[in-house]
């Protein structure tokens, strides 16, 4: 159980800022190392953008969606069996577009024969292709675009780039001019053995996980918004917060990283490389989803767990982040997500850029929100006919709904583009005992990224405790 | 610690990062991450372990030398020998 500021201690060895995957993983991780932890959420529920809302009877997914087979592993070593057994694979991925309509099991050998014999290419190129992702590693040579490895590999096959690059796109926001080797490793990741999701839904996942934190002894507090991170002479003190200073060896922020940066710490501290550097990064695109709510009692059929749809001619990462975009996924919860729920919910979800939205007086705004829920319904009953007569509740959020939520620069739901990971990663050297967890990079996005990075970030903050 | 017991530490935290690990027909002088399918978040794991049981700081750029049993043991010698 979540406690009140009031009940906490004065003093921690580390404070977590924020509770999305990489944050809770963080002080999970320092807290079964023997660190006391304190963990402060704004929110009132853990999670950040792994989260979930209800209407009426409906339970709401925001970023289930699907995440790549290297979540089982990762949930075993970091968090519990419990929450590993929970894990379960989707196995009806659909693309559908104008250029191809296929469905694949999404893993690597699938992959292979839809590119053989479906798309014609010949199997040597298509070996020499996976061969090459493979060996991609994050010290490699980031000069090449995905673009770039695309024509090299598939020239002029802008099919072949649309089933490659559209999934890796919806998942963390890249596009074909981000590095190759970001493709490459996320890629090598996600569609390789399948794509899984969590049994039970977002809402049994995050109790799992606050279980698990309470068990190793980290105090969680919600409804608390850090207002600063309290430094002196470059070395982190303590978090203000609700008003109140709590002290800390050493500081954790889940925030963005340009939120981190410009906001809740002193700017001026840093050197001033580092700060250009700072204001260099790119954050990701937002999103907008529609939140569809089938009437209780009402079936729909199977119509594929994740659906890629467009009617875009081409895969264009512009045409994908348009206010009026033609391409949209659509994730189909079945009563298979929520065992003993006979419920179905659809959850569809657009790339999108804040400052479109942000830019739109009050009833532009609300117009445009309604135009998109309309549009995804008529996008809907391409594959389910006349399903309008059974939704019984239709909610739309926008990039302005993410940024309210998780007070992201710019409500980006994907966090920094690559120049993000190296400013993260080097925080600590900047100011002693502030580090930084959450999305970046690219490759550090996602739910396993960011469990993923939550323990990496954990090894640095033990070492500073344990040199201390 | 003797040189035993060095290999016999890394091979209970390998065991504690992954109950399934097959250490019977492991080579010491072949990397550990292909024939045990370690990656590089269980060094990760390792190095956090030996910081906790050891207080021992390995620093990033020593990583590459726990890539073997032999290796791990070299490396680490000098520094658990009052251990």
């Amino acid at each position: 159980m979540a406690v009140s500021l009031q009940q906490t201690k004065d003093a921690y060895d580390v404070i977590v800022v924020g509770s999305g995957l990489g944050g809770l993983t963080t002080a999970n991780r320092l807290a079964r190392s023997g660190h006391s932890v304190l963990l402060l959420e704004h929110h009132h529920r853990l999670g950040g953008l792994a989260t979930w809302f209800t209407r009426k009877t409906h339970i709401f997914d925001v970023s289930l969606h699907g995440f790549p087979y290297g979540m089982v592993k990762t949930c075993k070593k970091y968090w519990n069996r419990e929450i590993m057994n929970s894990i379960v694979q989707l196995r009806d991925i659909v693309f559908d577009n104008p250029q191809f309509s296929l469905r694949t099991t999404f893993d690597k050998e699938d992959f292979i024969s839809i590119l053989n014999e479906k798309f014609e290419v010949g199997m040597g190129q298509i070996e020499r292709f996976f061969s090459r992702i493979d060996k991609m590693n994050f010290y490699d040579d980031q000069s090449m675009s995905t673009r770039e490895l695309f024509e090299e590999f598939f020239p002029g096959r802008t099919d072949v780039h649309r089933l490659l690059m559209e999934p890796i796109t919806y998942a963390n926001g890249s596009t074909l001019d981000d590095p190759a080797i970001t493709y490459g490793i996320v890629f090598s990741n996600f569609m390789n053995r399948g794509v899984f999701t969590f049994e039970g839904g977002t809402d049994q996942l995050i109790k799992l996980m606050a279980a698990e934190l309470e068990k190793n002894g980290v105090t969680i507090c919600t409804r608390a918004r850090v207002d600063r991170i309290v430094t002196k002479n470059k070395k982190t003190i303590g978090v203000e917060v609700n008003g109140a200073f709590k002290k800390a060896g050493a500081v954790v922020s889940n925030s963005g990283i340009t939120n981190t940066i410009f906001q809740l710490s002193d700017p001026g501290q840093y050197s001033e490389e580092f700060l250009a550097k700072a204001s260099k990064i790119r954050v990701n695109n937002s999103s907008c989803q529609v939140y569809i709510g089938i009437q209780e009692g009402e079936h729909i059929d199977h119509i594929g767990d994740l659906l890629f749809t467009s009617l875009s001619p081409e895969f264009d990462s512009a045409e994908l982040l348009d206010i009026n975009t033609r391409s949209k996924t659509f994730s189909v919860y079945y009563p298979k997500t929520r065992p003993g729920l006979e419920r179905y919910t659809i959850v569809a979800s657009m790339n999108s850029n804040y400052d479109d939205w942000a830019a739109l007086e009050e009833q532009d705004y609300r117009s445009t929100k309604q135009h998109m829920i309309d549009r995804t319904i008529v996008d809907l009953e391409r594959y389910l006919p006349a399903v309008k007569t059974k939704i019984d509740w239709l909610e739309a959020a926008t990039p302005l709904t993410f940024s309210r939520y998780t007070l992201h620069t710019k409500g980006t739901s994907f966090g920094t583009k690559f120049e993000g990971l190296d400013v993260s990663r080097t925080i600590f050297k900047e100011v002693n005992g502030l580090f930084h967890v959450g999305s970046v990079g690219i490759i550090m996005s996602g739910w396993l990224g960011a469990i993923n990075y939550g323990v990496i970030v954990a090894n640095d903050v033990d070492g500073y405790l344990r040199s201390l | 610690m003797t040189r035993n017991d060095i290999k016999d530490l890394i091979l209970e935290i390998i065991e504690d990062i992954d109950d399934e690990a097959d250490f019977d027909s492991l080579d010491p002088d072949q990397p550990l991450r292909d024939q045990l399918d370690l990656d590089s978040m269980d060094f990760l794991d390792i190095v956090m372990e030996l910081r906790k049981r050891y207080k021992l700081q390995i620093p990033e750029e020593d990583y590459p030398q726990l890539a073997t049993l032999t290796s791990c043991t070299n490396y680490l010698e000098p520094l658990l020998k009052e251990a």
